[in-house]
């Protein structure tokens, strides 16, 4: 299938400072696409050229097969991660503006509105002033605005920062039920947990430059390390002394009756020759591969980008 | 154009929903109608009735002072302190007390008592009534005949007329040209100010609400700044119309109670001078002299009528939205740049300081309305919408008005250039403090 959007080899710089270095990346249609990355490292301006909100130094933008134009702002949804809204406007009347921004007519914005307000049970809010809603409240006219205009496209600058658990629920649902009616959605993060729940393909940017992409599932099984880890009740040395030198023991611990150990197999050893060395010495109770989180493989994956830049990791999270 | 017409309508309602919008549209000029009101209810309550005793020691004044409409005189032969003892419980409102040294002495002073302070007009009343008496009185002892005096000061004419290239002349009032000119420079300065201001809060909040990027992920940065701006400027005119035709209304109303009084007067002084040139007598020359000024007020509204409103408002509006979008789209850049208002000091002083030497070349106008400095002023575009207004009801040549609409008109095609450059860059700037330097970069981002 032709992809939605696909960014290629995309500079921009400012003043002193590279925000993005020959970054190019391709989204599916029909997808949840995680843009990840540490602070700074380029999520928002590459997010901003998608939105043509700022313009790439060289490189190009397709968005559905064309180059990017002026009227696609028009098939993007866009929440920033710096999201507010008109203080003393009306809620009603300021949603419909900003619908109206993104083409929609006076009448189909009504007709909309209506109905997100409906499903939010926000039908009271028209008339009252953004001032006067609490946090939570405008959150989630800000996903109305946002996704008001049905947009293929969705883009998400950390949605899921500033959102209480309710809301970011709320909007997780609603992101798979968009992805279902056909909608593609963009989100950048650091919040790795959703990356897993929600996330068909990712890119990873550190340092303005795009250092891992590709679909989860081949990510998750590219970082395996034909790890397994077994527990079991009986001795540990026993345990130990079983293995041989196509089995590294990595790590090992005590849980309640049970005793853990983290075996990685070496060279071409299967996990049945493990078991057949094993089972002879101990009474096996699990056994199951260990996969990489995305935290795992973004944490380790940043590191050591830096560490071959040779400059210590700012990546706290 | 459909989108910036919705950013537009969105300006406009938003400050048409603030009240204070409203009230100060319909308050302003009702005010400055009821300070004209009330100066001229102060000067009206000048003319409450005076019962005024005379204590003459002179025995001089006795029956020649002259009273007026509600100014009498009575004479008493009560010693002061007497009157004085008497004068609280009477129905009189004021002691004139005249020494007796008054006519000799050299030192000529009167005195007036009173309950209730009688007003400014009473005072110079009474004051040139002493005087003119003592004056004739004078001239007589040194037998010579007031109305030789009197016909020896010879009232004149001043009448200033502006010659053009052609050898062409005609009568201009240059006093009251230079007071109007210098208000209407001094209302350029004001509407400029004020919705230039408007504009940079309206840019300023929307990026400290921080939906400005939403905003621009539907239209271009320069898209919404334009339309913030044309926004405002159509708001100004509505206020512009508004204010103008309340304030139009009011003193319409004022003035033409005011003007029936000057009308009688006029006629009344007309008739008075017939008499004194049939009769050739002195007899009512005392009561010609307090007109004079009254007169001038006449010939002044006279010379308003020559002079061309259709030109001056024409100007006035162009001169007002060109001033305007000039500055107006260099504080749209301004406020894009800032994150608050304190920060934006050092942005702000070089935008005031041209606008407020054109104010200031304004003022310096009307005692020299047509120096090189006016001349120039009104040529560039950062001063010239307020001293080109100041000049306008001297006689401007319609060229040097031309050069000066175009370069404004040109200049603001540049500033509104310029400031887009920055303002796509500033409005997504937040947390540091910006300098010149910097804002001078984003020029040249992409």
């Amino acid at each position: 299938m032709e992809p939605i959007l696909e960014v290629k080899n995309v500079v921009k710089q400012f003043a002193t400072h590279r925000a993005l270095n020959d970054v190019s990346i391709v989204v599916p249609k029909q997808s949840v696409f995680g843009l990840l990355g540490p602070n700074g490292a380029g999520k928002t301006t590459l997010i901003r050229i998608i939105n043509q909100i700022t313009a790439p130094d060289s490189g190009e933008v397709f968005f559905n097969g064309h180059r990017l134009k002026e009227d696609d702002v028009n098939l993007i949804g866009y929440l920033p991660e710096e999201r507010g809204l008109y203080k003393k406007m009306p809620v009603g009347e300021q949603v419909m503006y900003l619908a109206q921004l993104k083409g929609l007519s006076k009448n189909d914005a009504k007709t909309r509105l209506k109905y997100w307000f409906e499903k939010f049970e926000m039908q009271s809010w028209w008339n009252k002033k953004i001032e006067e809603l609490s946090k939570g409240m405008q959150q989630k006219v800000q996903f109305i605005v946002t996704v008001i205009h049905e947009p293929p496209l969705l883009i998400l600058d950390e949605p899921f920062s500033g959102f209480d658990p309710i809301n970011a629920q709320l909007i997780r649902n609603e992101i798979l039920e968009l992805r279902e009616k056909g909608s593609t959605i963009i989100f950048s993060t650091h919040n790795m947990g959703s990356v897993e729940e929600l996330c068909d393909h990712i890119a990873l940017i550190n340092k303005s430059q795009k250092i891992l992409d590709g679909s989860v599932r081949d990510i998750r099984k590219t970082y395996k390390s034909n790890t397994y880890r077994v527990s079991f009740k009986g001795n540990m040395m026993g345990f130990t002394n079983a293995l041989w030198t196509g089995a590294e023991l990595l790590d090992k611990g005590q849980e309640d009756d049970l005793t853990w150990a983290v075996v990685k197999l070496l060279g071409n050893t299967t996990p049945n020759k493990l078991l057949e060395a094993i089972l002879p010495v101990c009474e096996l109770h699990g056994f199951h591969e260990v996969i990489p989180s995305m935290n795992d493989i973004f944490i380790s994956k940043v590191n050591s980008e830096n560490n071959i830049t040779g400059s210590k990791s700012n990546f706290t999270e | 154009m459909g989108k910036i017409g919705l950013i537009i309508k969105r300006e406009i309602f938003s400050k048409l929903r603030n009240k204070t919008f409203i009230i100060m549209t319909f308050l302003a000029p009702v005010l400055v109608a009821a300070f004209f009101a009330i100066v001229i209810w102060m000067s009206m309550s000048d003319k409450a009735e005076q019962n005024i005793v005379v204590i003459d020691e002179t025995e001089f004044f006795k029956d020649k002072l002259a009273g007026n409409d509600y100014i009498s005189f009575t004479y008493s032969h009560d010693s002061l302190d007497k009157a004085l003892d008497k004068f609280y419980a009477s129905d009189k409102t004021c002691i004139l007390y005249i020494p007796s040294n008054l006519i000799s002495g050299a030192d000529g002073a009167i005195k007036i008592f009173y309950k209730k302070a009688p007003g400014f007009a009473p005072q110079t009343y009474i004051k040139s009534q002493v005087e003119k008496i003592l004056y004739e009185y004078k001239l007589k002892a040194n037998n010579i005949d007031p109305t030789i005096i009197h016909n020896a000061k010879q009232a004149i004419k001043l009448i200033t007329e502006k010659v053009n290239e052609k050898g062409e002349h005609a009568e201009q009032m240059t006093a009251f040209a230079s007071i109007l000119g210098f208000f209407c420079g001094l209302l350029m300065f004001m509407f400029i100010m004020i919705y230039g201001m408007m504009v940079f809060r309206s840019v300023m909040e929307e990026k400290t609400n921080r939906i400005v990027e939403i905003i621009i992920s539907s239209v271009k940065p320069f898209q919404l700044m334009l339309g913030k701006i044309l926004g405002i400027a159509i708001l100004g005119i509505m206020q512009f119309i508004v204010m103008g035709l309340i304030s139009f209304a009011l003193t319409t109303v004022l003035s033409s109670a005011l003007l029936k009084d000057v009308q009688k007067d006029m006629v009344k002084f007309n008739e008075q001078k017939a008499q004194v040139m049939k009769n050739g007598t002195t007899a009512n020359l005392d009561k010609l002299d307090p007109m004079q000024d009254k007169l001038e007020v006449f010939e002044v509204l006279g010379q308003i009528k020559q002079l061309n409103f259709v030109e001056i408002f024409i100007c006035f509006v162009i001169y007002f939205l060109a001033g305007y979008l000039f500055y107006s789209s260099i504080l749209a850049a301004i406020g894009s740049a800032v994150d608050s208002e304190s920060d934006s000091q050092q942005f702000m002083m070089p935008v005031m300081l041209p606008l407020i030497s054109g104010y200031v070349i304004a003022a310096q106008m009307m005692s020299n309305p047509e120096s090189n400095l006016a001349t120039w002023g009104s040529m560039i575009p950062f001063t010239s919408p307020i001293v080109m207004m100041a000049r306008i009801p001297h006689g401007v040549p319609i060229w040097e008005i031309l050069i000066s609409m175009t370069l404004l008109i040109l200049s603001f095609l540049g500033t509104a250039w310029l400031a887009g450059k920055i303002y796509r860059v500033g409005i997504l700037m937040y947390g540091k403090k910006t300098s010149w330097k910097e804002l001078s970069k984003w020029i040249f981002y992409k």
